[in-house]
């Protein structure tokens, strides 16, 4: 009996010392995401995906002399801030060096403010997409692997003006998306000696846009720019406007492109276009190669940007040569650019390798990834035009 | 030729899409005005109603479909209709055993009843989520334009198009025939008069051996009725939504209010003019200015009154106008 006490204590002594030597070598990274709310249906695969990019680093074990990494879930309801922050900050009780994450725009403006800034850590938004992020005060602490809608209004601009079109009307889904991409085109397509006749806003969830029509139709123009989503007033827009006549030729952002309205008005919509954020190439393949290999789901939105944003954490921290915040806040731009070996996704122990022999890597991913500016990325879009029916890509921008 | 242009627009944007939506409206204020004419009380699970009549004529219509039954150049949901309303008016007898029954039994006041139709408007709310779901159905078949803009505009050689769908013109049709048939009720009938005089004076009524059971059950199946037939006819012109019915009680309350509560023509009358000010506030008067005015008149501004977001606005601010120089409304209704 004596000697079992003896043994049980002795153990216990040990055990203690035994977890913290396992735990000095993993580092924990913070995977912040909706996952209740508007988008859960999107961050299962968004999760899976920042996951199969630690796993690849750890598999590699080239990384920072066996030192491992593991995600650590927090949920952003997506729609409430002070929930958001309060994830956040149990994510920095909890000791990450650095998030992925915010999900929602809304959520990432306030995890920055309240937790990211006062803590100094860094965070890597694989789907943040307002302008307003681009100017939010960050210490150099955000980025984000999606473009910002500002860009896509150039790039939206910048097909019109190329078609030739000079005149058009505008509407948007009134909330932070529809008015910051707004706002955004007009800048930019103003500025390209464009001219915009009137731009309406529009609620979602509503019945009848006889009276938004009638606006549009009134100002005139010689297409409709439509900002909204396809399954909501987007869709109750061009619908009417095909119905009274108003307009024949719809210019669409990404949130009206799906299958879904091509079903219901493809037919009608002959010769509309519109952009949509999308990869393609090496980087989009070999993505799909491994999530393919590893049963995870890549076809889902943003599960590209999740894995970039994980792997360029990973990838800034080797960089600087230790797990910590300050050393992954100061190495993401340079992991991210050229000059440097070009990395696409499962090559992340190759990377690893080249950084640990004092190398340069310029991160691909699955998405492109060139961070500009503050630390967003460039994105690059298709535009697209439907034909027959269906959509047929024009070119890539 | 401007002239015409100048109609034709005018026509195209205003006039056919606010008098479609218009006599939507007045069905649905019909439905609003009788429950508190005879039942005396503010039905709010009247926008409710009608998703769940909606509801039980799509689910129909998807079954005719599928066993090949259509109605030609008319939507199927029309065929479909007829069961809607014996579904809708058995939910609403039921609500009425089970609910409101109690309350009139132990002489409750107007307010509790009302209170009372919130709950129910909650129950339902989640009852046509849980069977249909969240999200938009479309169940409009058959022709889809009585008139093509597009065709219009090469027919005439006008510069403006003209576009009248099938469904504004049954909606139209359909609720001229309701009314009409609802007056010839109302008036007519032994049934109909019965329903007045309880209206009129309930002590009355009763003294002369009016059966207050039957005018009850007899006002909800015309109120399903009514309901059912609104809802079919919103969702055809539009599309149906559970959480668009729910925003459409506002507009109704307008109309049957600015009609005046209690008093059917009333209803019809707020329906459009609800539903005309709406449209005529919030339209850009630009394109029929342009062809109307010589060309040195002609506008820069767009000539809105006001933004389309403020559509909403314009039906309270009538409301308001209307409760302040005339509480009981333009036809005399009770007062409120």
């Amino acid at each position: 009996m004596k000697k079992l006490l003896l043994a049980t204590a002795a153990t216990a002594l040990v055990a203690p010392g035994a977890f913290a030597a396992s735990h000095s070598s993993e580092v924990k990274i913070g995977v912040l995401l909706g996952f209740t709310g508007p988008i859960e249906s999107l961050t299962p695969m968004m999760y899976d995906s920042a996951a199969l990019a630690m796993t690849e680093v750890n598999e590699s074990g080239n990384f920072l002399e066996g030192v491992t990494l593991a995600p650590v879930q927090a949920d952003t309801t997506c729609v409430d801030a002070s929930a958001a922050t309060a994830a956040a900050e149990q994510l920095v009780a909890d000791g990450v060096v650095a998030i992925v994450g915010a999900a929602c725009s809304g959520s990432s403006t306030a995890v920055l403010a309240n937790v990211a800034m006062p803590n100094g850590i860094p965070m890597i938004s694989p789907s943040s997409t307002s302008p307003a992020l681009s100017t939010a005060e960050d210490n150099g602490l955000f980025f984000r692997t999606a473009p910002s809608d500002a860009r896509q209004g150039e790039v939206l601009a910048q097909v019109l003006t190329d078609k030739g079109v000079t005149s058009v009307a505008v509407t948007y889904t009134n909330n932070d998306y529809g008015k910051g991409f707004s706002d955004a085109f007009a800048a930019a397509f103003e500025g390209m000696g464009g001219s915009i006749t009137t731009t309406v806003p529009h609620e979602d969830g509503k019945g009848d846009y006889s009276a938004e029509v009638g606006s549009l139709a009134s100002a005139g123009g010689d297409a409709l720019v439509v900002l909204g989503y396809a399954d909501q007033g987007g869709k109750g827009v061009i619908q009417s406007s095909l119905d009274t006549g108003a307009f024949d030729t719809f210019v669409m952002g990404d949130g009206m492109y799906a299958d879904a309205l091509l079903a219901d008005l493809g037919g009608d919509m002959e010769g509309s276009y519109g952009t949509v954020p999308w990869s393609e190439g090496e980087g989009a393949d070999a993505f799909k190669a491994i999530t393919d290999a590893a049963g995870v789901n890549g076809e889902s939105s943003f599960t590209r940007e999740s894995y970039d944003a994980a792997a360029l954490l990973a990838l800034a921290a080797m960089k600087g040569g230790e797990a910590t915040s300050e050393a992954i806040a100061a190495n993401i731009m340079d992991v991210a650019n050229a000059p440097g070996e070009p990395i696409l996704p499962g090559e992340l122990g190759k990377a690893l390798q080249i950084l640990a022999d004092g190398g340069e890597i310029d991160y691909v991913g699955a998405t492109n990834v060139e961070l500009v500016g503050p630390g967003e990325a460039a994105g690059s879009y298709r535009e697209y035009e439907i034909k027959g029916g269906a959509y047929e890509t024009v070119t890539f921008r | 030729m401007d002239v015409i242009n100048a109609i034709v627009a005018l026509l195209n944007f205003v006039i056919i899409p606010a008098t479609a939506y218009g006599s939507q409206l007045a069905l649905g204020a019909l439905g609003v005005t009788l429950i508190y004419g005879i039942l005396r009380f503010s039905n709010f699970a009247h926008g409710d109603t009608m998703a769940f009549g909606t509801m039980a004529t799509i689910l129909i219509t998807w079954g005719l479909q599928s066993m090949g039954i259509s109605f030609g150049v008319l939507p199927t949901a029309l065929l479909a209709l007829p069961f809607g309303i014996a579904i809708t008016a058995l939910l609403v007898l039921g609500t009425d055993k089970i609910v409101y029954g109690y309350y009139r039994r132990v002489k409750a006041k107007p307010i509790v009843l009302v209170m009372a139709s919130i709950g129910v408007m909650f129950v339902l709310n989640g009852v046509v989520r849980l069977i249909i779901g969240p999200g938009d159905q479309r169940f409009a078949d058959g022709e889809r334009f009585i008139i093509n803009a597009r065709a219009f505009r090469e027919w005439s050689g006008l510069e403006e198009g003209l576009a009248f769908k099938t469904t504004q013109g049954i909606t139209i049709v359909t609720a001229a025939i309701v009314v009409a048939a609802l007056f010839w009720f109302l008036n007519r009938t032994r049934t109909g008069k019965s329903m007045r005089a309880y209206s009129d004076n309930e002590d009355l009524a009763l003294l002369s051996g009016i059966n207050p059971e039957r005018v009850v059950m007899i006002t909800w199946i015309i109120v399903a009725a009514l309901a059912t037939i609104a809802g079919v006819l919103y969702g055809l012109d539009k599309s149906f939504k559970p959480f668009t019915y729910f925003q459409l009680l506002l507009p109704i309350f307008a109309s049957a209010i600015v009609g005046g509560l209690g008093s059917p023509l009333g209803a019809i009358a707020g329906g459009f003019v609800i539903a005309f000010s709406e449209v005529f506030v919030t339209y850009a008067w630009k394109k029929v200015v342009t062809y109307l005015a010589p060309e040195s008149l002609e506008p820069s501004g767009l000539l809105q009154l006001l933004g389309t977001d403020y559509k909403f606005a314009v039906s309270f601010a009538i409301l308001v106008i209307v409760l302040l120089f005339r509480p009981t409304g333009l036809f005399k209704g009770k007062s409120v």
